[in-house]
């Protein structure tokens, strides 16, 4: 690890304040500080979100959910109000990592990371949610654009997200054997705006799979994505996985996500 | 014979040492903190293969606290040597194997990601390693030679003075024999795999604390090793031309070796040779990404195996060739492990008539290759397992039967590739595998699971090992440049208490308990009464440590003997003080007595009188309680066990799951069956991380490990594993006094080879490689499909 310097902010203004250049965010460090102790990532100083009270709520509005974004994956796992709004998002959190990770995790520290394998990327882009900075609000579609790239702006600092609640959903994924990550993970969610099919781990970043959100307009069953052969074109091949053998695993996965929500 | 029934033998006690490790009191070699503390950090090659231009180091010298930047050329000024190579083979031809130099640190040219380049010493680690990311190293990139199968005879050499990268051509048996038996089979088996490679992962990091000592200008190295002494032999008279009177090393608690701290290492040879230079104590600890580059990692063979068979399936003969990888370097004991730990096993536990193999040693640019838990044992298993197996399929015969009517049944038994087994009853431990794994009862839990949509398979794996290493005339004649007897010493202190010194090492296998209850055991005394030292050779007598499971047979037979002596010299006080004659003294229970008698004395008197010699028969008798003994022994042990495996496979995605797993295993005599336990326990989930999970990958076109982190290299975590089920039978080895085998690599051992037979059963194919990763399974099925 290089020597950093270390800020701890009380609020979101504050927190802004000290962003930009060469400083950046430390929500949960479960990847930051990793990479930092490997000496692949720096800092100029670290600015721990960790004391600002107003970014750990769960709070209900209306009929959506809005998660602070310092709220650890634990929290959202045990959280009465997303298992009665959305326990698929509570299933998929209680099955990050392994418990150390979720309790230091957070929801905001992962979308932002924007990491290929990371699990609430495809919750965020199939639930459509909505993410709420310092600044501006962000729709979930919007929000990831590459490997470790996202919509923020430099400085730009997450506050929430915000879901619909949506009980039809849920998420299977199958773990990379070495890291845990998803080595492919499929989000359903039979929405207000229709199906949504949300694929992370198979590629660069997340992406939705038009093809079977418009088989499962058709009937929400598993069935009507038997025949629908997701493409290996632009999946990642690797050490763990070929992109055939992800083509072929969102489309098993996707079944069974779909069997599951089907079964709320 | 000493009365048993109050005896600790036998007993599941609690092992002494884990208070200690579990509350955070052990004594690792990084808490050892010395007065001037400096620290070092190693610069290792980015590249697979390139020649070193120059390296600058003077930004690095001007960094703060740096105290002494030392390079390859240092150490050839010092000339200071290469690190040796503790087993010579010799090819067909009668040439011996290539020895090319294996520097300190790099001399012109890096051979591997992770070689040494520099040595940095600095006030705290931080600043050292600051200061190494300032060295500029001008490198002059070379192909990689990354491939074991493509290695020999490779454009590119390794080192220019072995052009085309061939250690040794090694051949073992009758080939002719061999030949013959092929030609009249009535059929013949062929499998082709590679015996994956492994990253060791002990939970503790190599780590060594190097301290030179002024006023007598003597060494001490703390170090995390697993044979101190023959650590401390190898660097003062081979490398730094030290007497080894000079030389101390302590390798204090150490966090699991699994063969890894064997071995002589550069590291710790050059903060040695440092500390004298620099005048100050140097401490490296790895940090675990270096674990994974500069560890020497094991397995690695490419393999095809015949076996010819008659008609009835009964094995006739057996071809085996294979190529070993040993890395860029010969690390201590390589080239021992594919080739006298290998071949020697290829007859596993059958009658079969004529084996012959042929191992290619090659070097590639890649971390050195060496000893890992089982040492060429798993993979001379693997090779026979799978082989039998697949021969049972294709005779269409019970995989079982076809096992059991080519057992071997008469003891001892002098096999075709050079070993004598002393006992063992491998029908025994089939049958009672096949009982407690309820193999009856598969065929209903198959379809059971057929009606969930999941397919279940079942494998065996019948090994065996040689254990106890061994005669050290035979490992002399076979090319060891060691003995590998073991020694051990009994200190009895006035009050009748005990300590024991063994040359014995124990990283995690429960040694301080094991042998306090073998030596209270045969002294009749209370196991808190016995205190066992090792790991230090300012303590312990010569000894050649801890590998190959053989401390309890080895080790403890030395312990055992010494005790003996200890005894021996006992009835004689007894006989003075008894006024009786030697003859007439029997010890039991602790106590002498003059035999058909009442009269008795305790063995604490004894002790007490041997050093308060008042009434003593100093004449004829030195006065003290105290002996030593080396044990060589006659012949090795050979642990063997049936391994029972059931899986079931997703269909859908290829995801396995080991449902069942049984163990039978027969190591003699058992001391302490809750460390045995333990032990095969921790075993089975080795083998099984190797057959499912784990894969050391060197990148073709770089060279670069691709599998350099926890992230990318797979270890099997408890959720991967079901519970095991361990049972024993009991054939007592014929040859060392505790009538014991050796329990610690059986698992690793024995559990590969029955987990892909449970794979290839279920999914009904042949050709799977290791680890069966989910995909692999998956294209496997979708083959089938095809």
């Amino acid at each position: 690890m290089y020597a950093f310097d270390y800020q701890r902010p009380a609020s979101v203004a504050d927190a802004v304040k000290a962003g930009g250049a060469d400083n950046r965010y430390l929500a949960g460090g479960q990847s930051l500080v990793q990479s930092m102790k490997l000496r692949l990532a720096s800092a100029e100083k670290l600015i721990d979100l960790g004391a600002i009270a107003e970014l750990k709520s769960i709070r209900k509005d209306g009929d959506r959910i809005v998660i602070g974004a310092m709220t650890t994956h634990d929290a959202v796992a045990r959280s009465a109000d997303v298992r009665a709004a959305l326990p698929a998002l509570a299933e998929m959190a209680g099955e990050i990592g392994d418990p150390m990770v979720r309790n230091r995790g957070t929801i905001g520290g992962s979308i932002a990371n924007a990491d290929p394998a990371a699990d609430y990327p495809a919750a965020v882009v199939a639930l459509g949610a909505t993410i709420k900075t310092d600044r501006r609000e962000i729709a979930g579609d919007q929000f990831f654009l590459g490997l470790f790239e996202t919509a923020l702006e430099p400085g730009e600092l997450i506050v929430s997200v915000s879901f619909p609640a949506q009980k039809q959903a849920a998420y299977q994924k199958m773990r990379q054997p070495a890291s845990g990550f998803a080595l492919v993970g499929v989000f359903v969610a039979n929405g207000s705006g229709g199906p949504r099919v949300a694929v992370t781990g198979a590629a660069p970043t997340v992406f939705r799979v038009p093809a079977m959100e418009a088989a499962l307009k058709g009937g929400f069953t598993a069935d009507a994505l038997k025949s629908v052969a997701a493409s290996a074109d632009g999946l990642s091949s690797d050490l763990h996985a070929s992109a055939q053998y992800r083509a072929a695993m969102i489309n098993v996965l996707a079944r069974r996500a779909v069997t599951a929500a089907g079964s709320r | 014979m000493t009365d048993l029934s109050n005896s600790p033998i036998g007993k599941a006690v609690v092992r002494r040492e884990d208070h200690r490790f579990l509350t955070g009191s052990g004594q690792y070699t990084d808490d050892v903190m010395m007065h001037g503390q400096t620290y070092g950090v190693f610069l290792r090659s980015p590249h697979a293969h390139a020649r070193i231009r120059s390296i600058d180091t003077k930004a690095a010298a001007a960094a703060p606290g740096v105290i002494a930047i030392f390079t390859g050329a240092d150490l050839a000024e010092a000339k200071v040597g290469g690190l040796p190579c503790g087993w010579l083979i010799h090819s067909k031809d009668g040439s011996p194997m290539k020895e090319p130099a294996h520097p300190v640190l790099a001399q012109g040219k890096v051979r591997h990601v992770g070689d040494g380049v520099a040595l940095v010493v600095a006030e705290t680690y931080l600043q050292a390693r600051d200061a190494a990311e300032l060295i500029e190293v001008d490198y002059e990139e070379l192909p990689p030679v990354a491939d074991t199968a493509t290695a020999a005879g490779h454009a590119t050499a390794v080192h220019d003075d072995v052009p085309g990268n061939v250690c040794y051509d090694w051949g073992h048996g009758d080939a002719a024999a061999v030949d013959a038996a092929f030609a009249k089979a009535a059929h013949v088996t062929t499998l082709s795999f590679t015996n994956n490679r492994l990253i060791p992962n002990a939970m503790e990091p190599r780590a060594a604390n190097a301290v030179w000592n002024r006023s007598d200008d003597s060494y001490t190295l703390y170090v995390a090793n697993q044979n101190p002494h023959v650590e401390r032999l190898l660097m003062s008279a081979f490398v730094l031309g030290l007497p080894e009177s000079k030389v101390r090393v302590i390798a204090p608690d150490v966090g699991g070796g699994f063969g890894s701290k064997i071995f002589l290492y550069p590291e710790e040879t050059a903060l040695v040779w440092a500390s004298k230079r620099v005048g100050r104590p140097i401490k490296w600890t790895a940090e675990r990404s270096e674990s994974f580059l500069s560890d020497a990692h094991g397995r690695d063979h490419v393999t095809k195996a015949e076996l010819a068979l008659d008609k009835d399936g009964t094995f006739l003969a057996m071809r085996v060739n294979t190529i070993a990888n040993m890395g860029a370097y010969l690390s201590t004991f390589a080239s021992s492990v594919p080739t006298i730990l290998y071949a020697t096993l290829l007859a596993g536990q059958y009658r079969t008539p004529a084996i012959y193999a042929n191992v290619k040693a090659v070097f590639t640019t890649t971390a050195p290759v060496d000893a890992y838990r089982g040492a060429g044992r798993p993979e001379a298993t693997y090779v026979v397992e799978r082989l039998v197996e697949r021969a049972a399929r294709d005779l269409k015969m019970d995989p079982a039967e076809i096992r059991r009517k080519n057992f071997i049944t008469k003891f001892p038994y002098a096999t075709p590739v050079g070993l004598t087994y002393d006992t063992g009853d491998y029908d025994a431990t089939l049958r009672k595998a096949i009982e407690i794994a309820d193999v009856a009862g598969f065929p209903a839990r198959k379809a059971e699971a057929a009606r969930r949509g999941k397919l279940r398979g079942l494998g065996y794996s019948c090994y065996i090992e040689a254990c106890g290493l061994a005669p050290s005339n035979i490992a002399g004649a076979l090319g060891a440049r060691a003995g590998l007897f073991e020694a051990g010493e009994v200190r009895v202190h006035p009050t009748g208490t005990v300590t024991v010194f063994t040359g014995s090492h124990s990283h995690g296998q429960g040694h301080e308990t094991t042998f306090a209850q073998v030596v209270a055991a045969r002294l009749g005394i209370p196991m808190e009464n016995v205190e066992i030292v090792h790991g230090d050779t300012g303590r312990i007598p010569f000894g050649m440590g801890t590998y190959g499971s053989r401390s309890l047979s080895v080790g403890g037979t030395a312990i055992v003997k010494a005790v003996d002596k200890v005894i021996a010299k006992g009835k004689k006080i007894a006989a003075h003080l008894l006024e009786a004659a030697d003859t007439d003294i029997s010890f039991e229970n602790g106590e002498f007595k003059v035999t058909g008698t009442d009269r008795k004395i305790p063995f604490a008197q004894v002790a007490l009188t041997a050093y308060v010699p008042h009434n003593y028969p100093l004449e004829t008798l030195e006065p003290g309680l105290n002996e030593n003994a080396f044990y060589d022994p006659t012949n090795f042990t050979y642990p063997a066990g049936s391994y029972v495996c059931e899986v079931e496979v997703d269909p859908e995605t290829g995801h396995t799951r080991v449902v069942r797993f049984t163990a039978v295993d027969d190591f003699g005599n058992i001391v302490n069956p809750m460390i045995v336990e333990g032990q095969v326990q921790g075993g089975i989930a080795q083998g099984l991380g190797q057959a499912m999970l784990e894969q050391c990958v060197y990148d073709a076109e770089t060279g670069q490990l691709l599998t350099g982190s926890y992230m990318d290299y797979a270890m099997p975590h408890a959720s991967d594993l079901p519970n095991f089920t361990i049972d024993n039978c009991v054939t007592p080895c014929t040859h060392n006094p505790l009538g014991v085998k050796g329990c610690g690599e059986a698992g690793a051992i024995g559990s590969p080879p029955a987990f892909i037979n449970a794979v290839t059963d279920a999914i009904g194919t042949d050709e799977l490689a290791m680890p069966a990763t989910a995909e692999r399974v998956w294209r496997a099925l979708q083959t089938g499909k095809a």
